[in-house]
């Protein structure tokens, strides 16, 4: 089961691959740990020193500058020392196997990868090959996770509505090839949200989607009635190769959140998106900058986030590491 | 070479176990069972005691790497392997480098496997040339050969008008055709399309990309007369369809890979690599259509499917490991699970491995019977064991057996009248 490899004998935390198999409380947890971290994001000094004299190495074989710069951040705000290794995977891993590469950086004395890797499994298959004592946080694989992405979402939300019971969210657009959803969707169900909704048409919509909590919509316009939280998702414009959309013009009429279309939803619903936006594809400007837009937010939230699960995983390392030590003596 | 086997339990030609005394075997035949009176000479008696004795399993499906991937296997390897698991007939793929579309490699396999002599290797040879699905390969020179029937392994032909001349070559020799049924552009991803696949995020193969081509194999198949064998069914609805046709009295055969019996997509939701096979593990009731298939012989034969790899084939995101399962050494005790599950009558498995599949390559009906050839697995049905890589022969040590406890186990296969394989504490 994807819990028992990311958590201790006790429950904590050891390694954050996904969102799945977290309880309620453990996610919960991971979000009021969040909110403490925020408070350091407003000090003169943003230092903790949670992670003094460890290494964290941010592992990234896809482009990422948002998501590897607030986990950058969020390390050296823990007093961590970061190494930043980007590699193309078209380019590189050449003759070196992705077990080889890891065994050399362990060699370096790392206690944690943040890994993004394009293939799903990527981190578990990480979490698996490394020695015991490094802590992995997956930064997104492929199609399966981003669970920081989803626990900054779900900070975003609480800081808005306060609580999660009685809420009904949307998510919009392509459900099939995204990471976040399935991390979202994992989460807002864990947190015990009323409903969740994903408004999308089938070619974007993965089979029995329904299996995984949700129900479906394919019209924006009912989907988003009494909805309190909207959560666009990111078109990759390669979508239009491979008959899933015939255009983006088409796309943006049918699915695109426009000012007018936004009023389907409840008056305060809040509108959120992972970035980066596509604006006039999946987005309005105005509402992706309008008053209902809650983007920055989540933005800020994310070192929040990622500080909260590196201590958290850190921690639960050190944990496993003085009970092996212990059981030696 | 003269062998005697006392006191076991046999699988008698109308599918029944009995006890027996003794089976005598001299010059590589059965030469008596149960005689009496009369003075037998062995060289080597084994006391089959609480052990049970079925004619040597023939196994449709197996890639013996050699030549080209000697990393993942080698002819003396996994032949060596197959006596392990009680098999004493296998068919190759033809997927080697270079590829089996010419006699010199169809040579080359048989003298390597004859330099072994772990067990009778048969050579399907390629259905078309490099297996591109362009050309058609020299059947004639490959029947002459020993080719045994013809196969385009794990590539598919993309062409139906090139598949329909393959058929047509194919019945003017009278040669079968092996072949898995995969629609490429359907089948993009790693895993079968359910809620699984769905959850962890990956790339789905749905089962349409099995189905659409059975049909339109089967459709060829009648319209030009060949004995078409669908290699590796997954999905119910093949099942279906085969029973169909077979209605209709059209020339068609099956197999399905044991593994597909005992396991579903469920297996890779924490992203198992030692589960990633192809066709790929389905759902549950697509597993149970596959057991029907056997049990009502829509299925004819069920194989290993056997597919050693290196270990560092398998250490990579899933989507990025190689298929395949290492299987031929555990035929029996996978069955032996099935039939303590009551999903497989051990008899059935046993015909399906024997009689049925010796029915789909045109060989001898083999049955434990004097004058037969001796070609003989004796196995413990009830020894229970942990399978560790040190226990296994093949290169491969990719199993979802490893580190498990498993039940029944190989205890000696005769292969022509002698011993192939046995057990060390044997």
């Amino acid at each position: 089961m994807p819990s028992s490899i990311q958590l201790t004998e006790s429950g904590r935390l050891k390694h954050f691959l996904t969102v799945s198999g977290l309880d309620k409380i453990l996610l919960t947890e991971i979000l009021d740990t969040a909110d403490s971290f925020i408070e350091v994001g407003q000090r003169n000094i943003k230092k903790v020193p949670l992670l003094r004299g460890k290494t964290v190495v941010n592992l990234f074989f896809e482009a990422s500058t948002r998501t590897r710069s607030t986990f950058e951040l969020a390390a050296k705000r823990l007093s961590a020392d970061v190494l930043n290794i980007n590699i193309d995977t078209s380019a590189a891993s050449k003759g070196e196997s992705l077990s080889d590469m890891l065994r050399n950086l362990e060699a370096m004395a790392s206690d944690m990868f943040v890994v993004r890797h394009s293939q799903s499994g990527a981190a578990h298959f990480i979490a698996e090959s490394v020695t015991p004592g490094v802590a992995i946080v997956n930064a997104g694989d492929g199609w399966h996770a981003h669970p920081t992405q989803a626990m900054l979402d779900m900070l975003t939300i609480r800081q808005n509505k306060g609580a999660f019971e009685g809420l009904k969210v949307a998510i919009i657009g392509d459900i099939l090839h995204s990471r976040v959803a399935r991390s979202q969707i994992r989460a807002l169900n864990t947190l015990g949200v009323e409903a969740v909704r994903v408004i999308a048409p089938n070619t974007l919509l993965p089979r029995h989607v329904e299996s995984l909590g949700v129900t479906v919509f394919n019209d924006l316009a009912s989907g988003l009635r009494d909805i309190d939280v909207v959560i666009m998702l990111r078109l990759q414009k390669e979508r239009m190769h491979g008959a899933l959309l015939p255009s983006e013009h088409e796309y943006y009429q049918l699915y695109g959140l426009t000012r007018e279309k936004l009023r389907f939803a409840k008056p305060d619903a809040i509108v959120m998106h992972p970035g980066p936006i596509n604006r006039g594809v999946e987005i309005e400007s105005e509402v992706a900058d309008g008053s209902q837009s809650v983007i920055l937010d989540q933005v800020t939230n994310g070192i929040a986030i990622r500080m909260a699960v590196m201590s958290m995983a850190m921690s639960g390392q050190t944990e496993l590491k003085n009970a092996l030590a212990e059981s030696a003596l | 070479m003269t062998i005697e086997i006392i006191n076991g339990k046999m699988l008698t030609p109308k599918g029944e176990w009995t006890n027996f005394k003794s089976i005598h075997i001299a010059n590589g035949l059965i030469v008596g069972i149960n005689r009496q009176g009369e003075k037998f000479d062995a060289h080597t008696t084994i006391n089959a005691r609480g052990c049970y004795v079925v004619p040597g399993l023939i196994d449709l499906q197996v890639s013996l790497p050699e030549p080209g991937y000697q990393v993942k296997g080698t002819v003396e390897s996994e032949t060596l392997a197959a006596a392990a698991g009680g098999v004493t007939v296998l068919c190759c793929s033809p997927d080697t480098d270079p590829i089996n579309d010419s006699e010199a490699v169809t040579k080359l396999i048989e003298e390597l496997a004859g330099r072994s002599n772990h067990c009778h290797v048969l050579p399907l040879g390629a259905l078309t040339r490099g297996l591109k699905g362009e050309h058609l390969s020299e059947y004639a020179a490959l029947k002459d050969a020993g080719c045994i029937a013809l196969s385009n392994g794990y590539h598919p032909i993309k062409n139906l008008a090139i598949t329909k001349r393959c058929f047509e070559y194919a019945k003017t020799h009278d040669l079968s055709v092996f072949v898995n049924p995969i629609e490429p552009s359907l089948h993009l991803g790693a895993i079968h399309e359910s809620h699984i696949s769905t959850t962890i995020g990956l790339q789905a193969i749905p089962s349409l990309a099995e189905t659409i081509p059975v049909a339109q194999l089967i459709k060829l198949a009648e319209a030009t007369d060949v004995h078409l064998h669908l290699s590796q069914l997954s999905a119910a609805d093949s099942v279906s369809q085969v029973r169909e046709a077979k209605a209709k009295g059209l020339n068609i055969s099956a197999d399905v890979a044991i593994h597909n019996l005992l396991y579903t997509s469920q297996q890779i939701e924490s992203f198992d690599s030692l589960y990633h096979c192809m066709p790929p593990l389905r759902s549950e009731s697509d597993r149970l259509a596959l057991l029907d298939g056997v049990r009502t012989g829509v299925i004819d034969a069920i194989t290993s499917a056997h597919q050693p790899h290196e270990d560092a084939a398998k250490k990579m995101p899933f989507a990025e490991t190689e298929p395949g399962i290492s299987g031929i050494e555990h035929l029996i005790p996978m069955a032996v699970k099935m039939s303590d599950n009551n999903e497989l009558p051990l008899a059935c498995f046993f015909e399906a491995m024997t009689s049925r599949a010796a029915h789909v390559v045109k060989l001898d009906t083999p049955i434990i019977e004097t004058g037969r050839a001796a070609n003989l697995c004796i196995f413990d049905l009830s020894k229970k064991w942990r399978l560790s890589e040190e226990d296994m022969l093949s290169k491969g040590k990719n199993s979802p057996l490893m580190g498990q406890k498993i039940k029944g186990h190989v205890v000696t296969t005769i292969y022509e009248g002698r011993i192939s394989y046995m057990a060390d504490h044997a």
